[in-house]
């Protein structure tokens, strides 16, 4: 291996899990460098949302190891990924649909902007500081999804393509290191899927981001991913530059052959 | 920016409705307006309002069914009632019922601490199943035991009277399924007012806090709430245990209301937890207004439809009936927007389901 040393703000070696009989990820690896816009497409079933919800713990894999800037993640719970530094959208979207949408952002920062429970009843101390903090914070990253102007709406009025906007502003709002999309593209037009491919690459620059994407959108996937990593039936079939990687005949296969 | 104008609106108005009915209660009492039966129900209304209030952090803001509301109201009416009768009249009312509420409050909590930690971790309604049982439980144990003071301090049996030993100058306090008797009876309808609106200024500010947020969020949707670092098990037991205190203060308003404190079917069984828990529902689960306006309509109308005699339940099941479509039927909904619009017209655009 000529780049051992170089350290990956993602290392995932082989990690695997069995559902019952069904091998649904094997031997899974990934290396992602700090900043990097990498992809992840394969098949309908191939075990892309799973290799997600190992990484973030809803699934605890039987073997192999994750690791994120070097600290070591395997088996550990959601919350304790979460604060680790990995944040997610979700394929079928899991918004906080009766809260509104600046709350759904307000509830992501919980963390980041904290007074006491006594604090948050009484409304006194820290509260009304930490409260007007959070509000500017959250219109901050609503403005970055053009979503600030329905700040005030039930995240479940919105329609689906500003739902997934909404979801990935949510995700942004822990403050992760890496950011994990799970087909933000999905359901939006061509003209939807072109602002978000800018709005992604905007993230990546300006929040510093390191991004993982799932998409079954080609020309999302080959605009704005540098790299990528295909799976198939819970195998990783190839791995590389976007361009090599879509041009390989074993990929065009399994896409076809679907 | 504009977040919360109207939130703030409708806490006003919550508060607002109780100072009036306080007002106008309070008025005709003085006038001898009120009648006997009425007189009588001014101090169940404060914590029955406090109880549907509370019930609604568990049912409406967390999500979370609880059927055993009425437990932890009888562990806040003995605990405070045995500290009533401790100090027997050493200290002032004023003190007294002070110190009680805190106690009553605190012991609450404990029991729904001790319930939260285990259940609360577990997916599922396993909070129902045991928090009934919780409520069936806690009142067969009360009414086994007896408890006597003397120089010697605190004695506990489960057996009889007899068997606590006291000494000559021995007092009896909880005389098993007979209960508490001469307890001060210092409630008043200030004091269940004074502590209705600190129910809802503590229920109302927790909803627009951080804390009360990550309540809805689990709520809302679990596996989201995690993925953004909240833990379920934490801010799931932070409601549940406010709400056990609160329930348990409700229970302190019950004991010094009374001069012989029973824990009986019809006060702390599993019937009053469902009777809570359809204040909750009928006002609109997560709506505290409404809760509270459920509890006040369905405690006076029962006493006042007696005179139907036989009548009397079916004429209740249908006003229950009623009141349901009321505030759940789309188009009565759709038309109260109307309305409310057309009164009440404002920015906002949206009705937030913890809002009061
Ligand atoms: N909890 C589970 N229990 C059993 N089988 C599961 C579970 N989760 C996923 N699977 C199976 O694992 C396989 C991979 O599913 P996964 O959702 O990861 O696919 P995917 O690549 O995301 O597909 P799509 O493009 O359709 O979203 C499927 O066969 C699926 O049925
Ligand atoms: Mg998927």
């Amino acid at each position: 291996m000529s780049n051992t040393n170089e350290r990956y703000l993602l290392d995932v070696e082989k990690i695997s899990i069995a559902f019952g009989g069904l091998k649904a990820v094997d031997d899974f690896s990934i290396k992602i460098k700090k900043n990097e816009l990498y992809g992840l497409i394969g098949p309908n079933g191939a075990g892309k949302t799973t290799v997600f919800n190992l990484l973030t713990g809803v699934y605890h894999p039987d073997t192999g190891y994750i690791k994120l800037d070097g600290e070591d993640l395997t088996g550990k719970k959601t919350i304790e990924i979460n604060n680790a530094g990995i944040a997610r959208t979700f394929q079928n979207i899991r918004l906080f649909s009766n809260l509104s949408v600046a709350d759904n952002v307000k509830a992501a920062l919980h963390h980041k902007y904290s007074y006491s429970l006594l604090e948050g009843i009484l409304h006194l101390g820290k509260y009304g500081k930490v409260e007007k903090e959070t509000e500017e914070r959250a219109y901050e990253l609503l403005k970055v999804f053009e979503l600030d102007q329905y700040a005030e709406y039930k995240a479940s009025q919105l329609p689906y393509g500003k739902q997934r906007k909404l979801e990935i502003a949510r995700a942004l709002a822990t403050d992760p290191k890496l950011l994990l999309l799970d087909e933000p593209a999905a359901g939006m037009n061509p003209q939807e899927t072109k602002e978000l491919m800018d709005t992604i690459r905007f993230v990546r620059d300006n929040f510093d981001m390191t991004i993982l994407l799932i998409e079954h959108d080609m020309k999302l996937v080959s605009g704005i991913c540098e790299r990528l990593t295909v799976l198939n039936f819970g195998h990783m079939l190839c791995e590389g530059e976007t361009k090599t990687v879509l041009n390989n005949p074993e990929v065009i296969k399994a896409y076809l052959g679907d | 920016m504009k977040t919360g104008s109207k939130t703030l609106r409708s806490n006003i108005i919550t508060y607002g409705l109780v100072v009036v009915f306080y007002i106008v209660m309070q008025g005709l009492y003085m006038t001898d307006n009120l009648s006997s039966l009425m007189e009588g129900l001014m101090v169940p209304l404060c914590y029955y309002m406090i109880l549907a209030v509370s019930l609604n952090l568990v049912v409406g803001i967390s999500g979370e069914l609880s059927l055993g509301h009425a437990g932890f109201m009888c562990v806040g009416a003995f605990s405070s009632a045995v500290f009533a009768r401790l100090v027997d009249e050493k200290i002032p009312g004023m003190a007294e019922i002070i110190i009680a509420i805190l106690i009553g409050a605190a012991f609450a909590a404990i029991f729904g601490f001790l319930i939260g930690i285990p259940v609360l971790r577990l997916k599922g309604d396993y909070l129902a199943i045991v928090t009934l049982a919780f409520g069936e439980i806690i009142k067969n144990l009360i009414n086994a035991v007896y408890l006597g003071v003397d120089a010697n301090g605190l004695h506990v049996s489960l057996k009889d009277t007899k068997s606590l030993n006291l000494l000559e100058d021995g007092d009896i306090i909880i005389k098993g399924a007979q209960g508490i008797g001469k307890l001060p009876r210092n409630a008043t309808f200030t004091i269940g007012i004074i502590l209705l609106l600190i129910t809802l200024f503590i229920v109302i500010n927790l909803v627009n806090s951080r804390q009360g947020r990550a309540i809805m969020s689990i709520r809302d949707n679990r596996i989201a709430a995690e993925s953004i670092g909240l833990s379920v098990s934490k801010y799931k037991l932070t409601a549940f245990v406010i709400s056990a205190a609160l329930a348990g203060v409700a229970g302190v308003l019950y004991s010094h209301n009374l001069a012989n404190l029973q824990a009986t079917s019809k006060n702390f069984g599993y019937n009053q937890s469902i009777m809570i828990l359809v204040f909750v529902v009928l006002g609109g689960i997560g709506n505290i207004r409404g809760s509270m306006i459920a509890a006040v309509i369905l405690t006076i109308l029962p006493e006042k439809l007696r005179f139907l005699n036989d009548y009397r339940m079916l004429i209740y099941a249908i006003v229950l009936i009623a009141m349901m479509i009321l505030n759940s039927a789309p188009k009565v909904v759709a038309w109260r927007k109307v309305m409310a619009e057309k009164y009440f017209p404002h920015k906002g655009k949206i009705n937030e389901p913890g809002e009061a």
